[in-house]
């Protein structure tokens, strides 16, 4: 085990309102073998015990699944590692003597509540407007009762593998969330169990997702580089030929 | 005609309104190019070139009216998704780095854009709102051998093949075509293509600045 020294400059913010400015720390030891989450749990002891507030951020699995976690390490969300959340992130991938300015996601739809914790709650929104399938009755089907192409159900999975931290939108030049809402739409309408809602879907999320003030997405491709899950911007034309179908050739408005 | 209207509305309708408009003015300028190739051929080959499409009458009044209706939608929506992306992240972040996605196109997209809005300007009031009974051949070597207007020619070109070459993929893109299979033979096309109109046409102001003979 070898140990580090960094400089942390970090966000804080007292409240949504509150203006907010970055601060410098000083880490004191890390463990190379500790997680980023670990290493400000380490600064948040010594805050505490010197009287001082604690940096508020979010996190809960510390296992790369749940989505929680999240914030912006030298510009980049979740840190500088491919497909990595920041929970999963571990100080060895940082040379002693580094400085880290740790910031939190930033976007017009994700509000500040406090230093590094930002209300996601833009994201379950979306999917209330339409990211799911409506079964209401009856028992459970058959396993195989519906063939699915081994093809189609790789792509679903993949495209479910998203967590919704909200890094995309983080990454985003212009904060949008079409990697978020497409990887939605494309797991469902992947699969037989989401066609009926197909159109549908498509706009209620669009339209969703522009009124809660997300951006225009302008292929930028760093949504796709930034996302922990490593989800493919082919799920972004998958949605718009979803959407523009919907909004051409469908009875729906 | 609802649909239109919630179609604008929303932000994907808007990026396909963009692609279908961005392919048609790049469909555009490589007739355009053609076209203009035909001063390689010589001085007498082009005036007739540009005679003959003058003789066309109201053909290429509908063509030229067709035109300003795509720039126009293409400027208005371009702007209008500008301004709602800056809107969208009010606070900045303090520390910028590219995740590796973004290029040099398409960090630029509205800046170039800005600057071949400009340059269409200068290019009709050069070319278009102007005495027309000089030949042209004479008039693109008076009016591009100044080395201002020829070098203001060339850097808006350049800045012509860096919008393509984000633009071209990503009209693709937007109206939702993005195949595993595809996409990197789309990525590598679409500069290949932006780079070799580009060039194409900067030739024109590069021989009227260095040629003693072009259209001549
Ligand atoms: C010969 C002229 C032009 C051609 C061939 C052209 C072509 C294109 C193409 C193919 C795209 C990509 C569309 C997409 O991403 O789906 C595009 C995007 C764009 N164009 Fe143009 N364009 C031209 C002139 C202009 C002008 C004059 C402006 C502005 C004043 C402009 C502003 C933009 C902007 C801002 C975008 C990015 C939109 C976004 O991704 O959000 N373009 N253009
Ligand atoms: S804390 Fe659950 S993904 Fe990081």
């Amino acid at each position: 085990m070898s140990e580090i020294r960094l400089t942390l400059k970090i966000w804080r913010q007292q409240g949504p309102d509150a203006p907010g400015r970055l601060e410098t720390y000083e880490s004191g030891p890390i463990s190379t073998d500790m997680s980023f989450l670990e290493m400000l749990d380490v600064l948040n002891e010594r805050l505490t015990l010197e009287g001082k507030e604690p940096v508020a951020f979010d996190h809960d699995c510390r296992e790369g699944i749940c989505g929680m976690c999240g914030a912006v390490v030298n510009g980049q969300p979740h840190g500088p590692e491919k497909e990595t959340t920041l929970c999963q992130l571990h100080m060895r991938h940082f040379n002693n003597g580094d400085t880290l300015v740790i910031e939190p996601f930033r976007a017009r739809a994700f509000r500040i509540e406090k230093d590094l914790v930002v209300d996601r709650s833009g994201l379950d929104k979306m999917i209330t407007a339409g990211g799911f399938v409506s079964v209401n009755t009856g028992g459970a089907p058959d396993a195989n009762a519906i063939p699915i192409p081994q093809k189609n159900a790789e792509e679903a999975m993949d495209a479910a593998a998203c967590i919704g931290c909200g890094a995309c939108v983080a990454a985003c030049p212009n904060a949008s969330a079409m990697l978020f809402v497409a990887a939605k739409v494309s797991h469902l309408s992947l699969l037989p169990q989401g066609h009926p809602e197909r159109a549908r879907r498509a706009l209620d999320m669009v339209k969703e997702m522009d009124e809660l003030g997300f951006g225009n997405c302008s292929n930028e491709r760093e949504c796709e580089a930034a996302c922990p899950k490593g989800i493919s911007i082919r799920n972004i034309a998958r949605l718009n030929r979803e959407f523009l179908k919907a909004a051409i050739f469908s009875n729906e408005d | 005609m609802g649909w239109i209207n919630s179609l604008y509305r929303s932000s994907v309708g808007k990026k396909s309104i963009m692609a279908a408009s961005g392919m048609l003015l790049s469909l555009f300028l490589f007739t355009h190019l053609l076209g203009n190739s035909v001063s390689f051929m010589g001085r007498d080959a082009f005036n007739a070139y540009a005679e003959k499409l003058h003789s066309m009458g109201n053909l290429i009044y509908i063509f030229e009216i067709g035109l300003l209706t795509l720039f126009l939608i293409h400027i208005i929506t371009g702007i209008i998704l500008y301004l709602e992306n800056l809107g969208a992240r009010p606070a900045r972040y303090s520390v910028n780095t590219s995740e590796g996605g973004r290029s040099w196109g398409s960090r630029t997209m509205p800046y170039t854009g800005a600057i071949i809005f400009v340059f269409i300007i200068v290019h009709l009031m050069n070319f278009h709102f102007t005495d027309k009974s000089v030949p042209v051949a004479d008039m693109v070597r008076q009016l591009l051998g100044r080395p201002v207007l020829g070098l203001f020619y060339i850097f808006s070109l350049l800045a012509v093949v860096l919008h393509l070459s984000h633009g071209v993929w990503s009209l693709f893109q937007s109206m939702g075509f993005n195949h595993e299979k595809f996409n990197g033979l789309l990525l590598k096309g679409a500069l290949v293509f932006s780079i070799l109109v580009g060039l194409g046409f900067i030739l024109i102001p590069v021989l009227a600045l260095f040629s003693r003979s072009f259209l001549l």
